[in-house]
């Protein structure tokens, strides 16, 4: 069948196909594998350079926004492009790019971490709020023309676009470009370098998120301008969803990160005792760093699809009930837990969604004033925000007495007491509340086809939201009479179904159904086929009598006991290691 | 005969194989159609390939099939109480939920979700063309309903069964005397002089036998203290 949209192009933007990326040989990878010094015919940037030149059209600003735009940026008008002039270099860029670039070199962790959180945002604060950062031909002469850490830059680049201006439909293309670039050479095993786990975390989040803003973008068919629509048929390939799931899962497997994490399990690897950094072999963590994440890179890309059964899979070797490199960065902590809990909602597994909703809440609400000035702390506050949301529901489709921690708790209940009332009572009011939690709550769902470029244009952006939503809601609404049952066993410790029926203004077969149903949907089951019960209220019958049985709360010692041991082991065996002269 | 299953065995084995390693590729579209097929015809089943080829279809719209999308989700019914069916419908597009079969199964799956036996092999019955492309379909859904029994009863009515699995008369006898032999159920007489069916114990319809599992840990975790304690 033909795509009526995909226009056959010789681009050099090809789908592709895992076997491709795995054995990526172009010419800029060639060139990097003999040093770190590329030849002068590197041929990336200067097309890139040409296109950054020209003058920008920015996209409107009702873009999802994840930062918030400083006031003036908000409109996207011209007035913000006319001062800026991609080929100056501020000295203080230059000191900038000059140092990092030998920080890179000498493998200083600590140092490039300092520039790249601290003086990275302080200089975009300063200098580049309204305008994008100088071009990397620019630069490109303070670090010898470093191909590796050109690319390094153009993502950061791009990056601080995305954040702080709407980016045009060429720029998202020539981002995807850049991402392309330099994951073949992460890929290609030729990046001998050291980088933080924020860094590397920061490429992997930003990656998924520019794939789900394109998706987006390019389904708001409607108002596009011809110029716009024609670049969609020309970069047909870009962002295309083989693409991104192919070179996330490329890095997965090349850094093979699974045996890894299986060899550390028993003993043989060091691996989250050192968050991934080799500190005296000095080997690279790129690769295998960026393999662990793009672990939930695809855990987050499959939620935006819709699989969450499939997300959870590709989770699994990350064993969340530990500690570990996940949870090292901040931001990835949350990611993974945010995605992770939402996909077991979607599950039905209510309890695990709880439980992991739970620890997390109460981890940002101990330490988020440390992170206050950090430039991730909006998101994190939103992502808090919408946990809440999702726990609010989990608790209401699901109620549970002792799984949430008190201060947690007492939280929920600020924000969300009145609400999850009305949920409760499953009439048309709490159909509307879920309605709008999940709509807060929700990952921005995507249309992962290519959009068709033909009239009528219409703007499909939401198709795939509307979706899940509904398939919620369905959810919801089979789960309508559980709890009316649930608060009048929670009454009785036996009762007959007759005088049940009564009760509950029901036919005696009636009722049967609808405790066979609580039953169903209390008891959920796992990946491996095992049922798990969710529910704080149980019964069994025995021919026409019911018999309530209430489920006591236990606390977990074993979990906590063997956290500490392990936590105190690593205390006492850091101790050793310092040396006093 | 032999080499033929051996075949399919190998082929079966290679599709897994592709779904596992190099999933995100277009090509495998037409191997994954049928292998589901192949689960049709040989009764087996597999959520992983199913889904990969339903996020395929995703991806290209233009080349789904309806008759497969049918198949698949018949099979995820049969997988009940799992929640396949759900997570192939977040799957599917709106528009190609709207085709008639499929809105057939999503009532007959809602039926199922809430226990209205009853209604369900009613409409069923209605929709037997659709239903019959796939084997062991009934026995698949009467296994879930006696699973949902055995959650909810000690000691469970014989006209609950009946109804449950659709099953009467002679057949029904042959029925429970089947599992009485097989399953550890025991035939009692309730009052008003009713049959009963008690059904084998288990931690949900006996809560006494509830293992306290919460506070247990995989041996996994444990081991890794092993170094600490020598």
């Amino acid at each position: 069948m033909s795509h009526p949209g995909r226009v056959h192009n010789p681009s050099r933007y090809v789908v592709p196909s895992l076997d491709e990326v795995l054995s990526f040989t172009g010419s800029a990878v060639a060139e990097a594998a003999q040093s770190l010094i590329p030849s002068a015919s590197e041929t990336l940037i200067d097309r890139s350079v040409a296109r950054m030149a020209s003058s920008y059209d920015y996209d409107d600003a009702s873009l999802d926004s994840r930062y918030p735009r400083p006031p003036s940026a908000g409109q996207g008008s011209a007035g913000t492009d006319q001062g800026y002039d991609p080929n100056f270099v501020p000295d203080s860029v230059k000191t900038f790019v000059v140092h990092l670039y030998r920080h890179i070199r000498e493998k200083n962790v600590y140092e490039i971490h300092q520039m790249y959180d601290g003086s990275f945002q302080r200089l975009s604060d300063r200098m580049f709020r309204e305008c994008p950062w100088p071009s990397v031909e620019a630069i490109a002469p303070y670090v010898d023309n470093d191909h590796v850490f050109c690319l390094l830059y153009r993502e950061m680049w791009f990056r601080h676009l995305y954040a702080r201006l709407s980016p045009t439909g060429r720029q998202r293309v020539e981002s995807w470009d850049n991402y392309c670039s330099l994951f073949s050479v992460v890929l290609h095993g030729v990046v001998n370098m050291q980088l933080p786990n924020q860094w590397l975390w920061d490429m992997v989040d930003e990656f998924v998120y520019q794939f789900q803003s394109y998706c987006q973008y390019r389904a708001k068919l409607k108002n596009k301008t011809e110029e716009e629509l024609q670049l969609l048929r020309q970069y047909d390939q870009a962002w295309n969803v083989y693409g991104v799931l192919n070179y996330l899962q490329a890095l997965v497997e090349k850094s093979a990160i699974t045996d890894v994490l299986e060899r550390e399990k028993e003993g043989l690897e060091q691996f989250t005792a050192t968050d991934g950094y080799d500190y005296e072999g000095g080997t690279s963590n790129v690769l295998k760093m960026l393999g662990y994440y793009s672990m939930i890179g695809l855990l987050r890309v499959h939620c935006l699809l819709g699989d969450y059964h499939t997300g959870l899979k590709c989770l699994a070797p990350i064993d969340i009930s530990q500690q570990g490199v996940y949870n090292v960065v901040i931001g990835s902590h949350i990611s993974t837990i945010y995605h992770y809990g939402f996909a077991n909602l979607m599950l039905r597994r209510y309890v695990e969604a709880i439980r992991e909703f739970n620890k997390i809440l109460l981890y940002i609400l101990k330490y988020k004033q440390y992170h206050q000035k950090s430039p991730q702390y909006d998101q994190i506050l939103k992502k808090n925000e919408q946990m809440y949301a999702l726990l609010a529901i989990c608790l209401s489709l699901c109620p549970q007495n002792n799984l949430v921690e008190e201060n947690v708790n007492s939280q929920l209940r600020d924000k969300y007491n009145e609400k999850m009332t009305k949920m409760l009572r499953y009439d048309d009011e709490a159909y509307a509340v879920y309605d709008e939690l999940f709509t807060y709550a929700c990952p921005k769902f995507i249309t992962p086809s290519a959009p068709v470029l033909e009239e009528p244009l219409t703007n499909y952006n939401q198709d795939a939201y509307r979706l899940q939503l509904k398939l919620f809601l369905y959810e919801v609404k089979q789960q309508q009479l559980l709890s009316g049952v649930r608060s009048f066993l929670k009454l009785y410790s036996t009762i007959s179904i007759g005088k049940l029926a009564a009760y509950m203004e029901v036919d005696e077969p009636t009722l049967r159904t609808i405790l066979m149903t609580y039953k169903h949907k209390m008891h959920a089951i796992d990946g491996d086929g095992k049922i798990i019960p969710n529910a704080d209220v149980d019964f069994y019958i025995s021919e026409d009598i019911v018999h309530v049985v209430e489920s006591k709360p236990t606390k977990r010692y074993g979990d906590y006991f063997l956290r500490q041991i392990l936590k105190f082991e690593e205390m006492i065996g850091e101790l050793d290691r310092i040396k006093l002269d | 005969m032999g080499r033929d299953q051996q075949q399919q065995q190998q082929a079966a084995y290679t599709v897994e194989q592709l779904v596992a390693v190099n999933p995100y590729n277009p090509d495998i579209l037409t191997d994954l159609e049928n292998y589901v097929n192949e689960q049709v015809s040989s009764q087996t089943y597999s959520l992983d390939a199913n889904l990969c080829l339903l996020r395929l279809y995703q991806f290209e719209p233009g080349r789904i099939s309806i008759p497969i999308v049918v198949r698949i989700l018949i099979k995820a019914l049969m997988a009940m109480p799992a929640p396949d069916f759900s997570l192939c419908l977040f799957l599917i597009p709106e528009q190609v939920q709207m085709e008639e079969q499929i809105k057939t199964l999503i009532v007959l799956s809602h039926y199922l979700e809430t226990a209205r036996f009853r209604q369900f092999w009613e409409e069923a019955a209605k929709n037997r063309s659709t239903l019959e492309v796939v084997p062991g379909f009934e026995q698949a859904i009467q296994a879930y309903a006696i699973h949902v029994l055995s959650l909810t009863y000690q000691k469970v009515p014989r006209p609950v069964i009946a109804e449950a699995i659709n099953i009467e008369g002679l057949s029904l006898d042959k029925f429970l005397e089947y599992h009485v032999a097989n399953s550890g159920w025991v035939l009692e007489k309730g009052h008003s002089r009713s049959q009963l069916m008690v059904l084998p114990r288990n931690e949900f319809n006996h809560p006494e036998l509830k293992k306290n599992t919460v506070d247990g840990m995989p041996f996994e975790h444990v081991t890794r203290i092993f170094p600490i304690l020598s």
